[in-house]
């Protein structure tokens, strides 16, 4: 967790020193408050890795002589299939088509997008899937 | 002919990954594709649908140079020309170059590489590409309305990009279009950072990852930073065309350098998005078909995290001639960048040094790659040059130095289909065709490009239909004709190839003697890519495993591990929504 988190605060440090140079610099704002949100985003996460990798043990895939035995256990749960990705992403299209197109086209999108939203949520606390 | 190919036939079966005792039962045919959240099967559409665009792309790049062939065409109207070459942009960067990389091949390739089960989020990822699917359709649905496609360039610079000028809906259809692709782009890249930070396997330290998941960390990385300021300055553009705020016209007050800025702080970042994961394609290539490991391991790293760091503070060499940006830092910064990247190729070249070459169909890509790459890399660090760019800017010298590039990476990308592709499909393709495709699209490729940096430096502009009648010019311009000629037949090899090859040479698991872990799984990996896990001791376990007597050195600590008992079989649950019976608290999704 260490590396990541220095990845991520080095990366929010550059960003730091080069927009300051950039905006006292240049005076100009657009750059200057891009530079000053890509700084954020690194730190945000980077921070918080940071914060949690002094609190935790090492794990298995921080520690290079680990075996693959440490692994063992639950990685995670992924769902196997599911339906509600695509009626989501269909539920996209038809709101973006509607801002080309006319309002009409929100019935069904926001329909498609607010069943995928509920369907989605609901599967993943019940476990089951499709 | 598969055993030709394939001198490590007896290494790869040797007996791991072999034993189908967990086959994945789930619903099959057009209902699988719809609800798969398999990273492979979403990798594969990915990939297969960044091809389809790649081709109508490059369609619309063979009616423009057609029309471009003599100095007053006719093949095309002016209208038309205009939303040819908008759209031959927008679908080669947004919906062939990018996803083809980070949705496709990293997709299928990453979470293998590092041992990982599946993408961090599985149904994010679906969701990408479904986002995907539909923003490249949306995009291209404005040829079928009455006012065509979008014309305003695929930059859509400010004030001709406004609902005066560029009226119609193909251009709501094109913003729409990125609004869907760019969401699809940012979800790609949250799942691939947070699988690269969580999901590896015991041992795979960040340091031993290999070199193609590290650029794909940076890229997701870059996509994070890049495409939400994208998304923003798109809905602001849809808001001045039609809610009449005027935030990119002078009218109301507002600034039409402010798109540009916007635009180019998500475009350079995005040209680093495209080329770092082609970057990472190479290095792996190169380092399998030299037999060596990759020379200058950290340093690569190193090169790339620096090129991800000085990216977002080059942009505004695209707006040298803007005359309101600040040219030192832009200048400095841009040339900065030729350090990491000559790092890059000096480490390639040292991977090859005294190698065992194997001048397969990939390692040929990946050598075009380099050469190509270096051409467009060099006129790159003229063009950071602003009283160059003054001189050369939005001439053919600009067109004919990315175009170096982006068919450096196309080079690369079909080096990595070559490369990887019995892996994902568990076939080889054919070597004579695909060494067939690589003259045709290397040599086509220099005679496309070197007429034009002449024309450049002559000073023909861009984004023209028509140019006046010089027996220089007109020659310059069939040559780049002939050369786009031959990128295009190089392209129908491919698509024959495929469709000749299929089923046809058997792969194996390890056809090519490779080092990273996802060549230890089956050719195509199960459900959940593995059986089991070898020890991961350095940035090449499958080597370690199948070359005891050749190891890596170890990477950071950990020199003893050599004497560690050999690998037990990985007990890895991956539990599975309604599959296997578990707890489902904790659900990472």
């Amino acid at each position: 967790m260490k590396v990541e988190a220095k990845i991520l605060l080095s990366l929010g440090t550059f960003f730091g020193v080069m927009c300051a140079v950039y905006w006292n610099w240049s005076l100009e704002n657009a750059g200057g408050v891009m530079m000053f949100a890509g700084m954020l985003l690194c730190f945000l996460p980077g921070s918080y890795y940071y914060w949690w990798s002094r609190r935790m043990k090492v794990r298995p895939e921080d520690d290079p002589n680990s075996t693959q035995s440490e692994g063992a256990g639950v990685v995670g749960s992924f769902p196997s299939t599911s339906i509600f990705p695509f009626m989501l992403g269909m539920g996209a299209f038809f709101v973006v088509l509607a801002l080309v197109f006319g309002i009409w086209f929100l019935v069904p999108g926001l329909f498609l997008a607010v069943w995928a939203f509920l369907g989605a949520t609901a599967e993943g606390r019940r476990g089951g899937h499709v | 002919m598969a055993d030709l190919l394939n001198p490590a036939a007896e290494l790869a079966d040797d007996g791991h990954g072999h034993g189908h005792h967990e086959e994945h039962h789930g619903p099959t045919g057009i209902l699988k594709w719809m609800t798969t959240t398999d990273h492979k099967i979403i990798g594969l559409s990915y990939t297969v649908t960044s091809v389809a665009m790649l081709v109508i792309g490059g369609l619309f790049a063979e009616i423009i140079r057609a029309q471009l062939a003599t100095p007053d065409g006719h093949l095309v109207s002016l209208a038309q020309y205009n939303e040819l070459f908008t759209m031959h942009g927008s679908v080669m960067i947004y919906l062939f170059a990018g996803p083809f990389a980070f949705g496709g091949l990293a997709n299928i390739i990453v979470p293998i590489q590092i041992g990982a089960p599946d993408m961090a989020f599985p149904r994010l990822n679906a969701l990408s590409y479904w986002l995907y699917l539909t923003g490249a359709i949306t995009m291209l649905l404005g040829f079928f309305t009455s006012g065509g496609a979008a014309n305003f360039g695929w930059v859509a610079y400010a004030p001709l990009s406004n609902s005066l000028n560029t009226p119609g809906a193909g251009a709501d259809l094109w913003i729409g279009g990125l609004l869907l692709t760019g969401f699809s782009a940012i979800f790609t890249g949250v799942n691939l950072t947070a699988t690269i930070f969580y999901l590896r396997a015991p041992g795979m330290t960040m340091f031993r990852m290999p070199i193609f998941t590290w650029n794909m960390l940076v890229t997701a990385i870059l996509i994070l930073l890049a495409f939400p300021v994208l998304t923003a300055g798109l809905i602001m553009l849809y808001c001045d065309r039609h809610f009449g705020t005027h935030i990119f016209s002078t009218a109301g007050g507002g600034v039409p350098v402010l798109w540009q800025h916007i635009f180019w702080f998500w475009g350079h970042p995005e040209v680093y998005i495209l080329a770092l994961p082609f970057f990472g394609m190479a290095t792996e290539i190169i380092a399998v078909f030299s037999k060596k490991p990759v020379f200058g391991y950290k340093s690569m790293v190193f090169a790339t995290l620096s090129i991800g760091a000085l990216s977002l503070g080059v942009w505004a060499h695209h707006m040298f001639t803007t005359g309101v940006v600040l040219l030192p830092f832009f200048s400095i910064m841009s040339l900065l960048i030729a350090v990491p990247t000559g790092i890059k190729i000096f480490n390639w070249i040292g991977t090859m040094w005294r190698g065992e070459l194997w001048f397969s169909t990939a390692m040929l890509m990946s050598l075009g790659f380099l050469f190509t790459f270096l051409i467009g890399g060099l006129t790159g660090v003229y063009l950071a040059s602003p009283p160059l760019d003054f001189f050369t800017h939005d001439t053919y010298f600009v067109v004919a130095h990315f175009h170096s590039i982006v068919m450096a990476l196309v080079l690369a990308g079909m080096g990595g289909l070559y490369f990887w592709g019995p892996k994902i499909t568990g076939y080889m393709l054919n070597e004579r065709l695909g060494k067939a495709q690589f003259w045709l699209l290397f040599i086509g490729t220099q005679v496309f490009t070197f007429p034009q940096y002449i024309l450049g430096l002559d000073g023909m502009p861009r984004r023209v239909p028509l140019y006046i009648h010089n027996p220089e010019w007109k020659m310059l311009n069939e040559w780049s004709t002939i050369g786009a000629v031959m990128v295009g037949i190089s392209t129908i090899i491919f698509v024959v190839n495929v469709g000749y090859s299929w089923k046809r040479y058997p792969a194996g698991d390890n056809p090519w003697d490779a080092q990273t872990l996802e060549w230890f799984t089956t050719s195509p990996p199960p459900h959940h890519n593995f059986y089991r896990l070898p020890q991961i001791r350095s940035e090449r376990p499958t080597w370690d495993y199948n070359h005891p007597e050749h190891k890596s050195l170890a990477h950071g600590a950990g020199a003893g591990a050599e004497h560690q008992p050999t690998p037990l079989a990985a007990a890895v649950t991956v539990l599975e929504h309604g599959q296997d019976e578990g707890p489902n608290e904790g659900a990472n999704e």
